[in-house]
């Protein structure tokens, strides 16, 4: 059994790894620079060309969809100056990275500081969840960059904006899940902690807490999904620092290598994310 | 009194160092002691020297820098641009100790693209630093960017398209705030580039039904490619469609073919042939030689709060106007502002917008010197074309006080005023005719200007 499921995840890793070597080849090929006719040039053309870049001698320049050697050799070469700092706008992919972190870590932080309380009450009453339910319903699939705007008017601060509008689009998801997992919590548990008499404080800390902290997490995992994706899109908007900022300035810069190293860094950032929160969904969860 | 006997404290003299005290030799502490002991004609002229000595030495702090500036224009250009760019109060400012700047920390957003050069080359050159002053230089994603954040009061100064600061203050497509101009960044320097699949079609008239790419409603790209297209008989607004693209996107949409040209701000224009998607039709220089493209501006909130920092931004970037202005060495130019903390883009596009010498797209190698040059004195007659290019496409209704709104946002008068009450001749008047596309523009006769155009929007 246990023999069979590694050939399994041997044969996976594999075939992974074929799909990798197919796709690279194709798109070797496909971006291979055409061959240059630089001998029968005019000494005008030469000129020409060559304030094109495209000079005679060494590689012709590539002007369109970067081949995976430039991206290799783009990746190879952010990777290994991740601190540069050229004042406020070059930076490192490191100290990039770092910012949109920290923003992410703000706005997500004061969602869960606001929204896990505020689930609890509303899990708790019956009342408050079908009274606020309309609200959260309407303001749920609005799409967080929408808020940027009105954020820019009102806080006056772009960074500031940023991590509002990381805010507002945790919010949501945590107080869905945390008020959801709050309400169904097994009646029985409830029943027995009060006849017990076990007081209000306690009841929340030590029977619902644990009961809903499975959907909790659920929530703040999808919560990080969403922050991680958005602030890549606030981070274009308004520039300044940040991941998003260096793919945007790397786009200015018609640089695609550029671009495609921040979003293979970004895929890999956001995954390491989310296998985070599962490892805590994981450590909190429990069978019945 | 002769030339020979204020040498000492001549600031146009190229081959003397400014040693802030008169030919007789002796060190004086005020300007009083300076009339007293050089036998001036009268108490104002030595008076008037020592101003405009205490001035030239604040715009340019280093003295090499002085000298290889004048020994480039001369003597009398140099005073004659210096004296033409003194903003609202800034002569007291200067002329004094300079004082100390109200707010050290300065925030200036720029949008990337070479017109920005002199506020950009300030930095590496060090004249902020020589100004006392810590500006950082926020690379501002788009031109919307730019206007909301002078209006949230997050930037302190700010690169603009030189319309913007009139729009702001006429509260036109944003919140009224008045907004100054206190240099033109360049003049010249933008194009006209079509996709490489019309390089057939060079005749205006067969583009009916082109999407065309500016980067901002108010803007001289919109304003030139409207003037273009109307004087071939294509009406902006029906035969064509103009629509916003931000600079570093134009390129791109360029080649995706959603858009079959641009009127756009180089270096974007030199990309677009670097990367063989695009060609030059015709460079913004042939539509109308000399016209202002980029400006650098503030609200006039911040300049009446913080003079200080206003003069020291203000002669920061003067003295970067004037080394760009003069520079011969174009290449280093070019080096300076393309690394990604600027620019972001590679040299050697940015040296052909800067030299002149480019490749058009067409398989022709241009030179072109003047295809970009820096000049900072804001006429205004600028901003009165710019006004009757917005009243001429609808963008204002109504009755225009052109020469009011123009000498508001346009900061020349308010140094006229200023030059007059310390006794300077100001320079030659404030509206300069000139010519666009071979029609005669009378900054005097704005409202006859608009009229005289059969294609507009006034009456469509």
């Amino acid at each position: 059994m246990k023999a069979q499921r590694r050939a399994l995840a041997w044969r996976a890793a594999g075939l992974s790894l074929l799909l990798l070597l197919a796709l690279l080849a194709l798109w070797h090929w496909a971006t291979l620079p055409a061959a240059g006719a630089a001998a029968a040039m005019t000494a005008e053309q030469r000129e020409y060309a060559e304030l094109l870049g495209q000079s005679s001698e060494g590689p012709a320049r590539n002007s369109g969809f970067p081949t995976p050697a430039e991206l290799g050799r783009s990746a190879l070469q952010h990777l290994s100056d991740p601190w540069r700092d050229n004042g406020p706008n070059d930076k490192g992919l490191g100290i990039q990275l770092g910012h949109s972190l920290l923003r992410v870590a703000l706005g997500f932080g004061a969602a869960v500081l606001l929204a896990v309380p505020l689930g609890f009450l509303v899990g708790m009453s019956p009342l408050a969840l079908r009274a606020l339910d309309p609200y959260i319903q309407v303001l749920k699939p609005i799409s967080p960059l929408a808020w940027m705007p009105l954020a820019l008017y009102t806080i006056r601060d772009s960074s500031a904006s940023g991590v509002f509008v990381i805010f507002i689009c945790s919010v949501w998801p945590l107080l869905i899940n945390t008020s959801f997992g709050v309400a169904s919590v097994r009646r029985e548990w409830l029943d027995v902690a009060r006849t017990l008499e076990v007081p209000r404080g306690r009841l929340a800390l030590q029977v619902i807490l644990p009961a809903a902290a499975p959907t909790i997490l659920t929530g703040m995992r999808i919560s990080m999904g969403i922050a991680w994706l958005v602030i890549v899109a606030a981070e274009m908007l308004v520039g300044g620092t940040g991941i998003g900022y260096f793919v945007w300035n790397e786009w200015n810069n018609l640089s695609l290598a550029n671009v495609m190293v921040a979003i293979l860094l970004i895929g890999v950032v956001g995954m390491v994310l989310d296998r985070l929160f599962a490892a805590l969904q994981r450590k909190v969860s429990y069978a019945d | 009194m002769s030339e020979q006997e204020l040498s000492g404290l001549d600031p146009y003299d190229a081959d003397r160092p400014l040693l802030m005290r008169c030919a007789c030799g002796r060190q004086h502490a005020a300007a009083g002691d300076a009339g007293a002991d050089c036998a001036p004609t009268t108490p104002e002229q030595a008076v008037n020297r020592y101003v405009e000595a205490a001035l030239v030495k604040a715009l340019f702090p280093r003295e090499e820098v002085r000298r290889q500036f004048l020994r480039a224009v001369g003597r009398r250009t140099a005073m004659a641009a210096i004296a033409s760019v003194l903003p609202l109060g800034s002569l007291q400012a200067m002329a004094q100790e300079r004082g100390r700047p109200e707010k050290k920390d300065l925030k200036v957003g720029f949008v990337s693209i070479t017109c920005a050069t002199p506020l950009l080359m300030a930095e590496p050159l060090g004249f902020y630093r020589d100004q006392g002053i810590n500006v950082q230089l926020v690379k501002t994603p788009g031109w919307a960017a730019i206007r909301d954040r002078i209006i949230t009061k997050e930037h302190d100064a700010s690169h603009f398209l030189s319309p913007m600061p009139l729009a702001m203050t006429l509260g036109l497509g944003s919140d009224k705030v008045a907004t100054s101009v206190a240099t033109i960044q360049n003049i010249n320097g933008q194009a006209i580039t079509l996709h490489v699949k019309h390089k057939s079609r060079r005749e205006p008239k067969s583009w009916k039904g082109f999407k065309f790419g500016v980067p901002f409603p108010f803007s001289m790209h919109n304003f030139l490619l409207r003037y273009y297209l109307a004087d071939y008989g294509l009406h902006p607004d029906t035969d064509v469609e103009i629509i916003t693209v931000p600079p570093p996107e134009m390129v791109a949409r360029l080649k995706a073919g959603e858009i079959d040209g641009f009127l756009g701000p180089d270096p974007y224009n030199q990309r677009a042939v670097y990367d063989e998607v695009g060609f030059i039709h015709v460079l913004s220089k042939d539509i109308w030689d000399g016209h202002p493209c980029c400006a650098f501006g503030m609200s006039s909130e911040f300049i009446r709060q913080h003079p200080n920092s206003f003069a020291a931004l203000f002669r920061a970037i003067i003295g970067s106007s004037f080394i760009a202005s003069v520079s011969t060495d174009r290449m280093r130019m070019a080096k300076l502002i393309a690394p990604a903390a600027y620019l972001n883009q590679p040299e050697e596009v940015v040296a052909q917008v800067l030299t002149g010498e480019f490749p058009d797209g067409l398989g022709n190698v241009r030179r072109v010197p003047d295809r970009a040059i820096f000049d900072p004195v804001p006429w205004q007659s600028m901003a009165v074309w710019i006004l009757t290019q917005m009243k001429r496409w609808g963008y204002i209704k109504g009755e225009v006080d052109y020469s009011h709104i123009a000498e508001q946002v346009f900061m020349l008068t308010d140094a006229k005023k200023q030059m007059g009450m310390a006794g300077w001749r100001p320079p030659e008047g404030a509206y300069r005719r000139a010519r666009i596309m071979g029609k005669v523009f009378d900054p005097q006769r704005p409202e006859e200007y608009v009229k005289s155009f059969p294609i507009h929007k006034v009456m469509a």
